[in-house]
């Protein structure tokens, strides 16, 4: 039987809506309104994992989204399990289970808790120093690291849930709903700001909803009173949108924030179906209003990690909001005033509270007054040395602290508790401000890092900017309302605040022990079990800078980002080294201030939607001809068309015999086009390809080759001219946006002064590519007016004309050697030119074929493929191009890059042909080619770039650069894999057809 | 993601444009006269600076208008946008 310690109704609790959950397979009740943090401390479940290195039982420690502890594995087995998932964060819902996530096989019983008792042995940089060799050994390790560091598991089937992404613009952004948050929002949209509030809780009001501090008063009433009927009145406020369950994870520069709705998380799972889980909000606003609060931070001493040890304002929230006591027997261990509020809230609703143990010498305020009239014992100048209770805290020691609370003096004294409340200050929640670029400054005051130089319109008010009082919140927040908005006056004028004005602190980072701090175990960060001493030893070590300190321990590198640890972190450094806090700076809080799901990051960019593709007209004729597709950029190009229960070989080899013998077709739509027009769109060609344009007739094509300024092969494709001041140039399928680019690039800014107009027109024209010795034959059928005579219409030259009512131009240009056309018609036609061409074709046994057999085509020319034979390193020199470079020419883009001396060397990697030995095997492409078998190590010729079995020379075939290859016509080389050496012979690249002779077959 | 204000089209995100290294660098009008240090020159060396840098950027998804900006690239403020041929801003 467990315990029920709901010790009051709240309202924020539906005690009419029971909800059954499971947590570690045992059945457990809440109520409507519980997260499963409140849930499982109503049931006087502490102990929800262990920790990540020593394996340590740890319970529940906050009340939000910093919790380090409580990390559940969400609805586990299940297509919406979610690892990493905060318990403080998860609201309860009938039917949800959840378990422990670092912890094998049990929470109860850990295997891995033996680490703890082997802990001096893994002291910071542990897994640096001892992982590190030998390194054959890094596999076991590594296995032994991640099956027992169980960072939670992953789903295994497909997310069932829709996840939305949305733009947002606003004048004002609030985040944070607290008293400072809903105040700025209500003001700013009262002033016709168009405001979006958001908040991650699915509350509005902050800490201040529940506060019932008796002595602090805003218009006479209690805090929370007067903040509900302000929150009531939201309501009614027109330009103002409020987002609940909504965390801001990222704030980039400019403005730009990135926040997770959540909108069915709390939902049934009957109730999510077909909803929109999570979205993720792309908000630019014109100002920023940041209200995220503070964090409480704990203290630093001896064992204060044991399930039962809470902050002590997550102890007030769950007594106050949530109706639950966290313990029976508590005892609060302070360096300020807040625990005292806290002990009061436990009082007031009957539970017994033992002792605060209070690092101060004292406190007049009267929190504290109202707690001695209690009769609850306080415990000055004390400080608590160590804690026993292993899977809950049952007892803690105290002693005396020193004057400069450096030690402890005189004897121990015992207190016996389930239940350890720590307030150790405030912690500004910085992360936003400084994610967005802005710089914190360290007040040696408030001990704290505030905001300071802003780079973008934001301010920081409330807490988060370093007010924590409420009459300090509400003033400053009135002036900087009023500054940003530039407005004269507020709903803040006539408020009149009342508090308990006492608040003194004594700060100390690391409180003492009576052991020596070797034989302690003060934990700073507890996801990932890091502990002073760890720092201290880094330091130690050497360690200098705070990052390197952090990476090297671990500290702040959990999921939970170091959220309650990282300022103790940052003192004991500070005051270990002798330097001030100010001086030593933070480290660098990166996005996401809380973990995203990547549902979330994707939205609806999943399965069909998860990469833009294109697609040619033509592509249903290939669907339903049982095409193969590959992916060429972002166009999906037919690959070859298997007939029959044909491989991939088969297919290629029957398509390739099939275009030199008689006829095939290949669809080219995706080739790049770019209209060139202008008065000097010939001087543009001129300086833009290597080759010289200025003479070519109207009506011509001609192949061009374009470098990048460094002299290397950038593209490559014919340009034909159209009129005097009119080409349509082609580019690779690949590089059309890119060339384009490039073009516009130099047009824009080197030479303005010439008259040229680029335009895209890939997508407006759809190409078919008929090719082979009959093709004259098919495209007499189609067109019989056109006179197809070599006089008339020779290789090389282009012809408009009419394929019925539709208007086409045609090339008659080859990348395969045969004798080609390639015929552009509008996009919206091309389907129709296709099945023409087919259905005309069919006496010749027209064959489609795909990228594979068009690659082989040219490859048993010789032809290059830009970025498949050349990698960015090759000139046309290497490329056996000279031919193409002119040499009368002044310039062009890369020309002076030619005759560089690196450029000229005789032995660079120069593009050859290669035969193997044995005219059945084929060359793997990618493979390596050597000279010398015997060498260690080995020298490294080139590489394979394009290789096939060529069915027309019934023999292998490849291309392949190789270093001084040029002069090594005939030389034997060898391909050495994995299991045999290749001999292969090099040879002249163009192995079919040298004479060109069938272009004009 | 910055908000930038292309001197043709006004503010827009910055998924819009692309970056293209250093301003101000003029091709040589006559390459072939230049050695082969002085090419590199142009060729490869480009600034790397903390501090207040000018740029080349294209709106590529827009009006694929190229113009420069100064930009701040220790906190990513840009300082100035003005038209490829303007005088670069005094400093
Ligand atoms: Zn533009």
């Amino acid at each position: 039987m467990t315990k029920n310690l709901r010790v009051k109704s709240s309202e924020y609790i539906d005690e009419t809506n029971r909800i059954s959950f499971k947590f570690n397979g045992k059945t457990y009740h809440g109520f409507k309104g519980d997260t499963l943090a409140s849930a499982l401390l109503a049931n006087d479940v502490h102990l929800v994992g262990r920790s990540f290195k020593y394996h340590r039982p740890r319970g529940i420690m906050t009340s939000g989204s910093e919790e380090p502890n409580a990390i559940v594995q969400v609805n586990p087995g299940t297509n919406r399990t979610e690892p990493n998932v905060r318990a403080t964060e998860v609201e309860i819902y009938e039917g949800l289970e959840a378990s422990s996530q670092n912890c094998w096989p049990s929470v109860e019983f850990d295997i891995g808790g033996i680490n703890n008792f082997l802990s001096p042995f893994f002291p910071a940089g542990f897994y640096y120093k001892t992982f590190m060799w030998p390194a054959s050994f890094w596999e076991k390790y590594e296995f032994f690291i991640r099956h027992s560091a169980g960072l939670g598991k992953s789903p295994t089937t497909t997310d069932p849930d829709i996840y939305d992404h949305r733009n947002v613009h606003c004048d004002v952004l609030v985040v944070g709903a607290g008293i400072s948050g809903i105040m700025a929002a209500k003001n700013a949209a009262k002033n016709n700001f168009k405001t979006l509030l958001v908040e991650e809780k699915n509350e509005l009001g902050g800490s201040t909803i529940y506060e019932n501090n008796e002595f602090n008063k805003i218009d006479n009433k209690a805090p929370s009173e007067w903040l509900k009927k302000e929150i009531e009145e939201l309501k009614n406020i027109k330009n103002l949108e409020i987002k609940t369950r909504t965390s801001v994870a990222a704030y980039h520069q400019y403005n730009y924030l990135l926040a997770r709705e959540n909108l069915t998380d709390h939902l049934e799972a009957k109730d999510k179906t077909n909803k929109i889980r999570q979205r993720l909000l792309k908000i630019r606003a014109k100002k920023v209003i940041l209200a995220a609060g503070a964090l409480e931070r704990p203290l630093i001493f001896n064992n204060n990690d044991r399930p039962g040890i809470m902050l002590s304002s997550a102890i007030k929230k769950y007594s106050e909001f949530y109706g639950v006591a966290c313990g029976s027997k508590n005892v609060f261990f302070t360096n300020n005033d807040s625990a005292y509020e806290s002990a009061i809230s436990l009082y007031n609703k009957g539970i017994n509270v033992e002792a605060i143990i209070d690092i101060r010498e004292q406190s007049e305020s009267k929190i504290v007054k109202k707690v001695k009239e209690a009769g609850i014992k306080i415990y000055w100048s004390h400080s608590i040395v160590d804690t026993t209770g292993y899977k809950r805290l049952n007892s803690i020691s105290i002693m005396k602290l020193s004057n400069d609370g450096t030690s402890v003096t005189g004897s121990k004294i015992s207190i016996s508790c389930d239940c350890l409340g720590v307030a150790g200050g405030w912690t500004p929640a910085v992360h936003l401000y400084t994610q967005s670029g802005s710089k914190l400054k360290f007040d040696e005051e408030k001990k704290v890092f505030l905001p300071n130089q802003n780079t973008s319109e934001q301010i920081s008010v409330g807490s988060c900017g370093g007010d924590f009082k409420i009459d300090e919140i509400i003033k400053n927040l009135n002036q900087k309302l009023k500054d940003t908005l530039n407005i004269n006056e507020t709903d803040l004028d006539s408020i009149k605040v009342e508090i308990d004005q006492e608040n003194s602190k004594r700060n100390i980072w690391l409180l003492p022990s009576d052991k020596p701090i070797g034989k302690t175990k003060p934990f700073v960060d507890y996801q990932n079990d890091a502990t002073a001493k760890d720092i201290k030893l880094a330091l130690r070590e050497g360690f200098k800078s705070i990052e390197h300190v952090k990476r090297y321990t671990t500290t702040g590198m959990g999921t939970d980002q170091g959220k309650l640890g990282n300022m103790h972190a940052l003192g004991i450094i500070a005051d270990t080294a002798g330097v001030k806090m100010g001086e030593l700076g933070t480290t660098t809080f990166r996005p996401p201030y809380t973990p995203l799901t990547f549902g979330t990051i994707v939205g609806r960019n999943v399965g069909k939607f998860f990469d833009i593709f294109r697609r040619t007209p033509m592509n249903d004729w290939h669907v339903e001809n049982k095409a193969k597709f590959e992916n060429v950029g972002q166009w999906k190009r037919a690959w070859y068309y298997p007939i029959n229960g044909e491989t991939m070989h088969q297919a290629v080899q029957r398509e390739s015999k099939a275009a030199r013998e008689s006829a095939g077709i290949l669809d080219a739509s995706t080739l790049g086009k770019i209209d060139i027009q202008g008065s000097d769109a010939s001087e543009f060609l001129n300086r833009v390809y290597t080759n010289a344009w200025s003479k070519l007739a109207i009506g011509k094509c001609r192949y061009g080759l374009m470098l990048n300024e460094d002299g290397m092969v950038y593209d490559d494709g014919v340009t034909t001219r159209l009129g005097e001041n009119h080409y349509i140039m082609t580019t690779t399928t690949g590089g059309a946006a890119n060339v384009l680019g490039k073009l516009e690039d130099y047009l824009q800014t080197e030479w303005p002064e010439l008259d040229v107009y680029l335009t895209s027109v890939t997508d407006h024209y759809a190409t078919a590519s008929l090719c082979g010795p009959n093709s004259k034959k098919i495209l007499k059928k189609i067109i019989p007016d056109l006179d197809l005579s070599d006089e008339n219409f020779p290789h090389m030259s282009f012809k408009e004309s009419k394929i019925g009512n539709i208007q086409c131009r045609i090339m008659r240009i080859s990348f395969t050697g045969e004798h080609s056309y390639e015929i552009n018609v509008q996009a919206s036609y091309g389907k129709d030119l296709w099945e023409k061409c087919i259905e005309a074709g069919k006496e010749f046994n027209i064959t489609p074929y795909g990228t594979e057999t068009m690659h082989l085509l040219r490859a048993e020319k010789g032809f290059i493929i830009v970025g498949q034979d050349t990698d960015g390193t090759m000139t046309p020199i290497d490329l056996q191009m000279d031919w193409i470079v002119s040499k009368k020419k002044y310039d062009f883009i890369g020309k002076r890059s030619l005759y560089r001396s690196d450029t000229m060397r005789e032995d660079r990697k120069q593009l050859v042909g290669l035969l193997t030995d044995d005219p059945n095997i084929v060359l793997e492409e990618g493979a390596q080619i050597v000279s010398e078998l015997n060498q260690s190590p080995v020298e490294m010729l080139g590489h394979v770039t394009s290789s096939y079995f060529s069915p027309n020379l019934k023999k292998s075939i490849a291309l392949a650069v190789v270093r001084g290859g040029k002069d090594m016509m005939g030389k034997k080389l060898f391909v050495p894999m994995e299991n045999k050496n290749i001999n292969v012979t090099v040879a002249n690249p163009v192995f079919y057809d040298e004479k060109n002779e069938r272009l004009n077959a | 993601m910055f908000l930038i204000n292309c001197p043709y089209c006004g503010e827009r995100d910055q998924q819009e444009f692309k970056a293209g290294g250093e301003a101000h660098i003029e091709r040589p009008k006559q390459p072939t006269e230049l050695s082969d240090d002085e090419w590199a020159e142009y060729l490869f060396m480009r600034k790397n600076i903390k501090g207040v840098q000018f740029e080349r950027w294209n709106h590529a998804h827009g009006c694929r208008k190229w113009f420069n900006m100064v930009r701040d690239t220790s906190n990513d403020e840009i300082k100035a946008i003005y038209k490829m041929g303007e005088k670069p801003p005094a400093q």
